[in-house]
């Protein structure tokens, strides 16, 4: 690959290899991603080999490097912008291909089927279909639809949103996969047909508003679609404004110490720091303790950047295992993550280190709902059946 | 218009212009136009034997306007003026077309380049046609100058100023004088005790028979203009104890020349929150551990840090806090400090985390040298995050020159914070007419011909409030802006400018729109006669007022709707 097109594109001449890219990634500790050596490269040499690079797939595109640099390069952007070129030669991981391949087919990365996308609705009251018109439009997200760790957190907003007043609808087994981790593992092409296809979608609901439950449809449709005048919110942020305006009160005590880990798609890409912490705060009863790495500083989960569905070149040490013992030492009984990658790396890093007995992982969404004494349950039936795809890394 | 003799005066500028343009055609097109008596080419108008030229043929051709089709008016307009007026004319009877920054510096295809400036040239023909005589006001200059701020930029122009002879009055914000440097312990390159030279200065400006300090105090409002500006100034009571009405004395100052000398703000570190500054105690600025060395107490409660890590360009060179540029002082502030706790802490190890060192100046890269030397590690990785390690904390970066990400524990970081705009700077560059560059520093009129001066004549920048500076430079930098101040005050009176606004009574309507725009506060309406009248000396010349008057009663001398729009016509022509 020529060096040249990439290094105007990316305007990587403004960087000075500081390495406050580098010596703030989470990856560049335990593998072998060096963003700013890889800028250097792409300087100084006027041919690269992609291939040889297979740390690329590392990246969890949580964009501690973009927020550090001083010169405003973007790192992480010129990883997808690479990851890109191995998407084009068609040379990528076997898990890689797979989970793109299920967004094109079923529109979700694990490539179950489209028709049972609705099935987080569970014995949950059926939500109203958007397509008929609505105020808020709830983005459910392909984790939380089908994984039945997660579907608890799309059933409880959605009490929450019907209690709350507001006229919210989703669009059901139409709705498809946003494209966050799609763009970010370089399908360029494909993102650019999802945002179309979905763009047209929403717009066509009419709804002035949209909520998501993950951060990272959140990101992508709140900062990669043009979605005009739609003001999208992720869910924590429409919860702080109904406790604001009183439109949402939480009754019951909900005697726990939590702590607080802030998803890099809220913080790092968003600047998304209080309102969670405001939806905690306003839960009576509940003791809000803070890790010494929060907010800009908050460690990535290693859920991100479509390492859901790359397992990376290092996979035997974890961020999340250090991540949940720094949880630990907050003396927190609770970990509360506002997104489902974070729900479900760090579940499992507690599993692994043996902590269930101290620390449980639980969504803001679930906390909220035991505060409004909610009726959720874990049991929906037998787990879903993935028709194509790779098991989940965790 | 038939009876003027215009003369035009093609400049080669060396090759500057000779290059793109064709000047000999230019000349040539020149001497048809209408109203041209003659038109030459010569390879530097501005020199001596180029104004002589102009003076000769002004005399002999018996010209009566000049067109002179050469660089910027801004850079020669002036010499030209000069010419003219030495020849006996009028010097408002000049022209000038730029056909240099605006045409052969701009265009590299010569036919066309000659063409445009055949068009700069026509159009400042046709408006010379309809010059008029001015005639020139001479202003008694006020002999004093107002020194805002007493930093050591400000001691050093009080001081330059009173021993001229003239009186200085410096106003300073705080109570005390000497600015930052009061906080300071020693200086580089030469480890001197800052107080003792600090001290001197202040008493000698102190004790300065010329001078008035006004402490507490601050500029309220700024009029006129070079040679007459009137400055108020409040002072907060005296020694009057809590609750006491804080705006008790003001005070008017009639001076000839105003100098900034308002000094920076250093950067709050709390800006870049990863470094968790405000969060962890052993996290601190350099200019508290400036303090700390003043006091002999470092503040570590006995127990001497054992690693000590210094953190270059924190706030600076970084475009996400909004400072692009480098703040000149922190690389050698970081060596001067580091040598002195190397002196002091002789088992400890010190580390300057760096992405580039920047030492210039005299002395300075050999003081670098000697810092390492003595045992000072420097290592090129720029600190990513700080995080809490134990009772330590731990630095998070990457080793640029091995490629290898580190975290290292140390019981002390230092951030070299840098240099900003001071927090009143907006407000103060209302008040004064001051330009900013876009870091935020006063803007001086030209960044190497002209670098204390401003856009508005009499009043100069001195120090940081320029840009940032150490001692040494900004004192040189005061001196010089002391200098440029007296120049007024040396000749006892200053030319006003007389392209300025004026009203014609019989048709103006009083209906005051031009007293509202006029960001001066020239015009005004007089009550007797019912019409607006201008200031001369309060009018800059903006134009402002004549836009907006209803009933064209205002036009701006030597910008009159005729001669504007005659010039515009050839053009388009
Ligand atoms: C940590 C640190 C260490 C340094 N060490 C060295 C060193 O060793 N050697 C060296 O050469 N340089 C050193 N410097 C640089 C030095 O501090 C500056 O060169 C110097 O302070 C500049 O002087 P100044 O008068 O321009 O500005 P300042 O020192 O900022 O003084 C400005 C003055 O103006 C006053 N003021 C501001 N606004 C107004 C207003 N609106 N009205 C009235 N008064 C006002 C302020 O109160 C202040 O008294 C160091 C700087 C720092 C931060
Ligand atoms: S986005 Fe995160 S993981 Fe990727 S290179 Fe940047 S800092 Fe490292
Ligand atoms: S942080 Fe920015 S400037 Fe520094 S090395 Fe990385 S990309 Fe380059
Ligand atoms: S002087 Fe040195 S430390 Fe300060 S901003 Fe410039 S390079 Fe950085
Ligand atoms: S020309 Fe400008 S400065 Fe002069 S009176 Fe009119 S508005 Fe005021």
């Amino acid at each position: 690959m020529r060096t040249q097109p990439l290094v105007e594109q990316m305007e990587l001449m403004g960087c000075i290899q500081c390495g406050r890219c580098t010596g703030g990634c989470p990856l560049a500790r335990k593998t072998a991603l060096n963003i700013r050596s890889l800028i250097y490269d792409m300087l100084v040499a006027p041919e690269m080999d992609v291939h040889a690079h297979q740390e690329l797939w590392d990246c969890t595109c949580c964009f501690t490097c973009v927020e550090r640099c001083p010169k405003d390069v973007r790192p992480a952007e010129l990883i997808i912008a690479l990851r890109g070129e191995m998407v084009e030669s068609g040379r990528i991981p076997e898990t890689v291909g797979a989970a793109l391949m299920g967004v094109f087919r079923q529109g979700n990365p694990s490539g179950i089927a489209r028709e049972d996308r609705s099935a987080w609705v569970g014995d949950g009251p059926q939500p109203k279909a958007a397509q008929e018109g609505c105020e808020l439009l709830y983005f459910v997200g392909c984790s939380p639809s089908y994984d039945p760790r997660l579907q608890t957190v799309p059933r409880t907003l959605a009490r929450v949103f019907s209690q709350a007043g507001t006229d919210f609808g989703t669009l059901g087994t139409e709705e498809n996969c946003c494209g966050s981790e799609v763009q970010r593992m370089g399908e360029a092409g494909l993102f650019e047909m999802l945002v179309e296809e979905n763009g047209e979608l929403i717009r066509r609901t009419g709804a002035s508003r949209l909520v998501t439950t993950s951060p990272h449809c959140y990101t992508a449709l709140k900062n990669e679609y043009a979605l005009g005048k739609v003001e999208v919110l992720h869910y924590t942020q429409l919860l702080a404004d109904l406790l604001a305006h009183g439109q949402l009160a939480f009754d019951r005590e909900v005697p726990r110490i939590v702590t607080y880990h802030d998803p890099c798609f809220l913080g790092k890409h968003n600047q998304i720091y209080e309102e969670p912490r405001a939806v905690l705060n306003a839960i009576p009863g509940l003791q809000l303790v803070e890790m010494d790495r929060n907010r800009e500083r908050s460690l990535c989960c290693e859920g991100g950047g479509g390492r859901m569905w790359a397992e990376g070149t290092n996979p035997e040490e974890r961020l999340s295992a250090q991540r949940v013992e720094e949880a630990a030492a907050t003396g927190a009984d609770v970990l509360a993550v506002a997104c489902p990658f974070c729900l479900l790396t760090l579940e499992d890093a507690v599993k692994v280190a043996g902590l269930e007995d101290q620390l449980r992982v639980m969504d803001v969404a679930e906390l909220v709902a035991d505060a409004l004494d909610l009726p959720v349950t874990n049991q929906i039936g037998a787990p879903l059946a993935r028709s194509t795809g790779p098991e989940r890394e965790c | 218009m038939s009876l003027s003799r215009v003369g035009v005066y093609v400049c080669h500028c060396g090759t500057n212009i000779a290059a793109n343009v064709d000047v000999a055609r230019l000349a040539e097109f020149a001497r048809s136009l209408p109203g041209a008596v003659l038109a030459r080419d010569y390879p530097y108008m501005c020199s001596d034997r180029g104004q002589a030229l102009i003076r000769e043929d002004v005399s002999e051709q018996a010209l009566d306007r000049v067109v002179v089709a050469a660089c910027s008016p801004r850079m020669h307009e002036p010499t030209f003026r000069d010419a003219v007026r030495q020849a006996g004319l009028n010097p408002y009877m000049v022209e000038m077309a730029n056909i240099r920054e605006q045409c052969a510096w701009v265009h590299d295809d010569r036919a066309r380049a000659t063409e445009k400036a055949t068009r700069l040239v026509a159009s400042a023909v046709a408006r010379a046609v309809l010059l008029e005589p001015l005639e020139e006001r001479q202003v008694d200059v006020e002999p004093g100058v107002v020194v805002i701020g007493g930093g050591i930029a400000g001691l050093a122009a009080t001081l330059t100023v009173a021993e001229a002879g003239y009186s200085a009055y410096l106003v300073e914000r705080s109570g005390s004088l000497g600015g930052r440097v009061r906080e300071l312990d020693r200086t580089y390159p030469t480890l001197d005790k800052v107080q003792v030279v600090l001290r001197e200065l202040v008493s000698r400006v102190a004790a300065h028979p010329n001078v008035t300090i006004l402490l507490r105090s601050s500029v309220t409002s700024v009029d006129g203009c070079v040679g007459d500006f009137t400055v108020e100034v409040k002072t907060r009571g005296a020694n009057l104890g809590e609750g006491v009405d804080a705006s008790r004395d003001s005070q008017t100052l009639v001076v000839g020349s105003v100098i900034v000398a308002t000094g920076f703000d250093p950067f709050d570190p709390r800006r870049k929150p990863e470094l968790g500054y405000g969060q962890y105690p052993s996290v601190i600025t350099t200019l508290e551990l400036e303090q700390r060395l003043a006091a002999g107490d470092l503040g570590d409660n006995g127990a001497a840090p054992r690693r000590v890590a210094f953190l270059q360009c924190v706030g600076s060179r970084d475009v996400q806090v909004g400072n692009p540029y480098c703040s000149r002082v922190c690389c050698m502030v970081v060596a001067k400090q580091a040598r002195q706790l190397r002196g002091l802490m002789p088992d400890a190890e010190i580390t300057v985390y760096y992405s580039d060192v920047r030492t210039f100046g005299k002395g300075a890269e050999e003081f670098y040298d000697e810092t390492r030397a003595q045992g000072v590690l420097y290592r090129r990785a720029s600190v990513s995050e700080i995080v809490r390690s134990q009772n330590r904390v731990r630095l998070v970066g990457e080793d640029t020159l091995l490629s290898r990400a580190i975290g290292v524990e140390v019981d002390l970081v230092v951030l070299a914070t840098g240099m900003e705009a001071g927090a009143d700077s907006a407000s103060l560059s209302a008040m004064l007419r001051l330009q900013r560059s876009p870091d935020g520093f006063f803007l001086e009129a030209h960044p190497k011909l002209r670098p204390v001066d401003t856009a508005t004549a009499g009043v100069y920048l001195a120090g940081c409030c320029q840009g940032p500076k150490g001692i040494a430079d900004t004192i040189a930098h005061a001196k010089a802006a002391a200098s440029s101040a007296l120049i007024p005050l040396l000749r006892g009176s200053v030319q006003a400018d007389a392209a300025t606004a004026i009203v014609n009574p019989a048709l103006c309507a009083n209906c005051g729109l031009c007293v509202e725009e006029c960001p001066y506060g020239a015009p005004a309406l007089d009550p007797f006669r019912g019409v607006a009248t201008v200031n001369a000396l309060l009018c800059q010349g903006c134009g402002a007022c004549a836009v907006v008057c209803p009933a064209k009663a205002i036009s701006l001398q030597h910008a009159t709707a005729c001669q504007v729009l005659a010039q515009v016509d050839a053009l388009m022509a």
